[in-house]
């Protein structure tokens, strides 16, 4: 069979790929070879045939209209109108921090330019309003105005500047939160309290908390499993195995409607209710990848390590966890993409993420009976995040060298 | 648990807790066409969210004064219980069960619901007798099939159910034709008509068989609070009844002393309730009376006004004297 494959171009006389052009050959190896091959091929042909043109035809006659006009609702949910800048602002920190870390880390020039390129271009064609287009096209320019300056930076001050940056990655926190959040009695970031937040921004805010809260707290918990001290590992066994016997939902259920009964004179807000269900439960599942990563260092690592004086804290730090995590960023980026998928859970316990927005376009007497085009829009939000984080993830990798060695 | 919460939280008057916060923490419905949703603005619209505003309205003197809690069916009895809203405007069904053993009472019904049919318009019928013989879709294994039955052989009347699983199944079928009539509670059939290729050629008949009233609730132990809920909903029947409407009430000619005790010009009627003389009047200038209300939110779905129309009308509501 291989030997065959191989043989066609310029194969032995009588074999039937003789005298096809490249396209032709393509087709014919690809597609029509052997056989059952070509029966496939009609098969799908064929489906394809039936369904195509009336997805076609439904998505010519569906109602778009919908998306756009509720693209501001979809976005930034119940968000004062008049503070959504700060959003925007938020949005370009983050923009201009990932130019500049493309730059430190060497990235692709021609893919964060295009990047750029692609904002201004939608800052130009998008049928938006003005303010949006000025932001669009300020995203563009930070893209590439970072990537400029984070080549040249880091070209001249080399490793202090990588320190610098991951600082500002931390202060961007921060800075988001108040940008979000607003401090209370200011004139310029009036506070909003997390009740006006909603759509796309709720759901990245609650999976950037669920990713950065539960990451730390479930390599604890691995660290945990496999200490030994028996209290500890006990207690840390206990916990995974709990959390990861009962499904997220009944989780979130438990934190909206239990801890108001538990902490009756503490009024926790809903979102941060959510938050910290999403992070228990995301911590259990991390301990376990982790703890997959741990065993996969092997002992003699440890052991020249102590050979060697190392303290158990740094053996830790510097020899087990950086393999460790190196192994497991795939899953862990696996389960990141699902946490991205989970949060739209909340909107069965009544919260107005992506998801509980769409429902409530749903129920607007003006949209009525647009579900299609609706969760179809809802649902491509969701692609655009998953696979650029899976791509951004598959480029770290590679960047790691994983899988190489 | 949750009892003991609620016994905690009687001990502070709900009135103080709003005034003090500046608003109000109302818990709503965020995707109940009619009732409860987010415009494209990102404004809470619907009945109910209306008559959270309407409470706001007479309490704070702000009809946006008011945060919105959604909730889901399961959390809603919770979230008021250990006093997370003030107030809950959900379409919440009152049932005995729900005023006593949950410690809840019940404000006057803003919108009498209950399960009526939709039939084809060419079809002529305008009565449940008129629907002798015919071929009725319905959901299964819910009250709804029960009281279909009930209804039918109590008027022994014949008729032919056609049952699914699926709701959505339920009203294909009955747009194709495969049955004469479909029933649900009429909230639903208005919203589902809303949506069908040809919403003129389907009418909703008058006829309720089931009863499911819909209004605010409040928490057992806040007498206060309950009155000042009770009557924000009789001032929107009461002004419906003698003609006031958010465009007039500021300017209302009257020689009623009904009325002028109404408007809050004579009687000292607010602070009977805790709050300003005029509390109605910022009601009905928020948001209307009941029928300005209905018909902004619940006309676009083509809902009939049935059992919620004036006492005068032959319908159910009735607002006590303001006296």
């Amino acid at each position: 069979m291989l030997e065959r494959r191989l043989a066609v171009p310029g194969g032995p006389a009588g074999n039937p790929g003789r005298g096809l052009r490249a396209p032709a050959l393509w087709v014919w190896k690809n597609l029509l070879s052997p056989w059952y091959n070509a029966v496939l091929t009609a098969v799908a042909l064929a489906v394809l045939g039936a369904v195509v043109p009336r997805v076609w035809r439904w998505a010519v006659d569906a109602e778009w209209s919908v998306i756009p006009a509720n693209l501001t609702l979809l976005l930034a949910g119940t968000y004062p109108r008049e503070e959504i800048w700060r959003l925007w602002a938020a949005v370009a920190s983050l923009a201009g921090l990932a130019g500049l870390s493309g730059g430190t880390y060497r990235g692709s020039a021609r893919k964060w330019m295009t990047a750029a390129f692609l904002c201004a271009a939608a800052a130009a064609l998008v049928p938006a309003a003005a303010p949006s287009r000025m932001w669009l096209l300020t995203l563009g320019g930070l893209l590439a105005g970072g990537f400029s300056l984070g080549r040249r930076v880091a070209a001249a001050f080399g490793p202090a500047w990588r320190r610098i940056l991951g600082a500002m990655w931390m202060a961007s926190a921060a800075w988001v939160y108040v940008l979000l959040h607003g401090i209370a009695g200011s004139a310029v970031f009036p506070p909003v309290p997390t009740s006006s937040w909603g759509g796309l921004t709720m759901t990245l805010v609650l999976t950037a908390v669920g990713i950065i809260a539960s990451f730390p707290l479930g390599v604890l918990l691995a660290l945990g499993r496999r200490s030994a001290l028996p209290a500890i590992r006990w207690a840390c066994t206990a916990y995974i195995e709990t959390v990861r016997g009962v499904p997220l939902i009944s989780i979130l259920f438990m934190a909206q409607v239990l801890l108001p009964i538990f902490l009756p004179d503490y009024r926790l807000e809903h979102v941060v209710r959510a938050m910290i269900g999403i992070t228990l439960f995301s911590a259990a599942y991390m301990a376990e990848n982790v703890r997959g990563g741990l065993q996969g260092v092997p002992k003699g690592q440890v052991e020249a390590a102590q050979a060697l004086g190392l303290s158990n804290a740094r053996i830790l730090w510097l020899i087990v966890l950086p393999q460790a995590l190196r192994a497991v960023l795939p899953s862990v980026v696996g389960q990141f993409i699902s946490l991205l998928k989970d949060t739209s859970l909340v909107a069965i316990v009544g919260l107005l993420e992506l998801l509980g927005i769409a429902r409530s376009i749903l129920a607007n007497p003006a949209w009525l009976g647009l579900q299609a085009e609706v969760y179809l829009f809802v649902a491509l939000i969701y692609f655009i995040f998953s696979f650029s984080m899976s791509s951004a993830s598959r480029r770290l990798e590679r960047a790691l060298g994983l899988g190489e060695r | 648990m949750a009892l003991m919460a609620t016994q905690a939280l009687a001990q502070a008057r709900t009135l103080d807790t709003v005034l003090e916060r500046g608003r109000l923490v109302c818990g709503v419905n965020n995707g109940l066409p009619g009732f409860g949703y987010l415009d494209s603005d990102g404004r809470w619209t619907g009945f109910d969210i209306d008559y959270c505003r309407a409470l706001a309205a007479a309490v704070l003197g702000d009809p946006e004064a008011v945060e919105f809690v959604p909730l889901t069916a399961a959390e809603r009895f919770i979230a008021l219980q250990t006093g997370e809203i003030d107030v809950l405007i959900r379409n919440a069904t009152w049932t005995l069960t729900r005023d006593t053993d949950l410690g809840l009472n019940f404000a006057p019904t803003t919108f009498f619901d209950g399960q009526g049919f939709m039939v084809r318009k060419d079809l002529g019928v305008v009565d449940i007798e008129d629907l002798a013989g015919a071929s009725i879709c319905v959901t299964s294994g819910t009250t709804t099939e029960l009281n279909l039955a009930d209804t039918m052989r109590a008027r022994g009347l014949p008729f032919t159910p056609v049952v699914f699983e699926e709701i959505d199944t339920v009203y294909r079928a009955y747009e194709q034709g495969r049955c004469d009539a479909v029933t649900s509670d009429k909230s639903q059939l208005a919203g589902r008509r809303a949506v069908m290729a040809d919403p003129d050629a389907h009418v909703i008949l008058d006829a309720t068989i089931s009863k499911e009233p819909l209004g605010p609730v409040v928490r057992h132990g806040d007498d206060q609070w309950f009155d000042i809920v009770s009557w924000v909903v009789y001032a929107t029947f009461f002004a419906e009844e003698k003609g006031i409407t958010s465009a007039n009430v500021e300017s209302f000619e009257t020689a009623d002393p009904e009325i002028e005790r109404f408007l809050g010009r004579t009687g000292g009627m607010g602070a009977m309730l805790g709050l300003t003389d005029d509390w109605a009047v910022k009601v009905i200038k928020a948001v209307g009376n009941y029928g300005e209300i209905f018909d902004r939110n619940l006309g676009p779905l083509g809902l009939p006004r049935g059992l919620n129309r004036q006492w005068t009308d032959g319908g159910l509501l009735y607002a006590m004297p303001f006296r």
